[in-house]
């Protein structure tokens, strides 16, 4: 009787193995789900017609075509030192009369121009959210991280809780303003 | 006299018996952690970086739309390009590619949409603006500027 091998020859898994991994190497595309979040104004007809924000409570930042920055109209070359001013701003209180009233009244302006690059757009709007994320954590009692981490889960009530802890009469107001024109296109 | 043809004992061979497994178990890491290409992007990708990131909840209200100078700048010009699914399109049609994408959600998440938008570090504001306007226009409003994780050093 011919000896019978049931075993199935296996020196070829590790070719069809890898076979299957390079497809899948190709195919699919590592996702990237992460980002800057934001909410748009409403559409520009269902505004109330240009509401007077006093001097005080605003915090102007203007980028130019050429990525320069000029923050409340002083030209400004290194931006490290943005977000403690932008923090500043928001916790003034009404102590400083050239500084916001209170941090409900506060608001970050942006304005951009239509030759900025996307690139410098979204520096400075992340160190504006950072100003606002490190207050929020701060008023929470956790890090800016773990807040971030907290306002993207917000279906766990002690999250909830956290998060409203945190934004507590401080509306994230970052107001980014239609582009001028002077960059062209 | 053979000092040089010594044979020596030592075994040279790598086993490869274990091979199989190593191979898939990282078959089934890059299974899971990727996901299929669902487009072909042809505009340019430099994603800018920043800190303050924020994971999308959702993915299944998530849209994505593209912005940059084109790949093939010969065929469509170095002007940067709004890219939706699969076509380029004008800042004018934003509004009916708004609203095919909510009637593809249950009426009860229209509102939840969200919109990444996945811009090219070098594209200009100009361009994004516009974007923006019509998506105020199509309630859109919840939008995600796509952005890696910068190092931070402090």
């Amino acid at each position: 009787m011919a000896k019978s091998t049931p075993e199935i020859p296996n020196a070829s898994m590790a070719d069809i193995a890898f076979l299957l991994l390079t497809f899948f190497l190709v195919t699919t595309t590592m996702p990237n789900d992460k980002g800057l979040s934001m909410q748009l104004p409403p559409p520009p007809e269902a505004q109330p017609e240009d509401v007077k924000i006093p001097e005080r409570n605003m915090f102007k930042i203007q980028v130019n075509s050429s990525d320069a920055l000029l923050v409340e109209g002083e030209p400004m070359t290194n931006v490290d030192g943005l977000k403690d001013m932008i923090k500043k701003f928001i916790l003034n209180n009404g102590a400083d009369p050239k500084s916001s009233d209170s941090p409900e009244k506060a608001i970050v302006s942006l304005k951009t121009d239509r030759g900025t690059t996307h690139k410098r757009f979204v520096e400075i709007l992340d160190i504006a959210q950072a100003a606002y994320y490190d207050i929020y954590a701060d008023q929470a009692g956790v890090t800016n991280e773990e807040f971030r981490k907290i306002a993207s889960d917000l279906n766990n009530p002690e999250n909830q809780r956290l998060y409203d802890k945190g934004r507590e009469g401080i509306p994230m107001a970052i107001s980014i303003a239609e582009p001028t024109k002077a960059g062209g296109n | 006299m053979s000092k040089f043809g010594k044979k020596t004992k030592v075994k040279q061979d790598i086993p490869t018996s274990s091979m199989p497994d190593v191979v898939f178990m990282l078959l089934f890491f890059f299974m899971v952690t990727t996901e299929l290409r669902k487009t072909a992007v042809d505009v340019m990708q430099r994603i800018p970086q920043a800190t303050q990131l924020r994971k999308l909840q959702r993915k299944s209200l998530v849209t994505n739309l593209y912005i940059g100078e084109p790949k093939k700048s010969d065929q469509f010009g170095s002007e940067p390009k709004i890219q939706a699914d699969d076509a380029f399109i004008e800042p004018g049609d934003i509004i009916l590619w708004v609203n095919r994408k909510k009637d593809e959600l249950p009426e009860n998440e229209r509102e939840q949409l969200t919109i990444a938008m996945k811009v090219d570090s070098e594209a200009k504001r100009g361009i994004i603006a516009d974007v923006e306007t019509e998506l105020r226009k199509a309630n859109a409003r919840k939008i995600l500027y796509s952005t890696l994780q910068k190092a931070e050093n402090r």
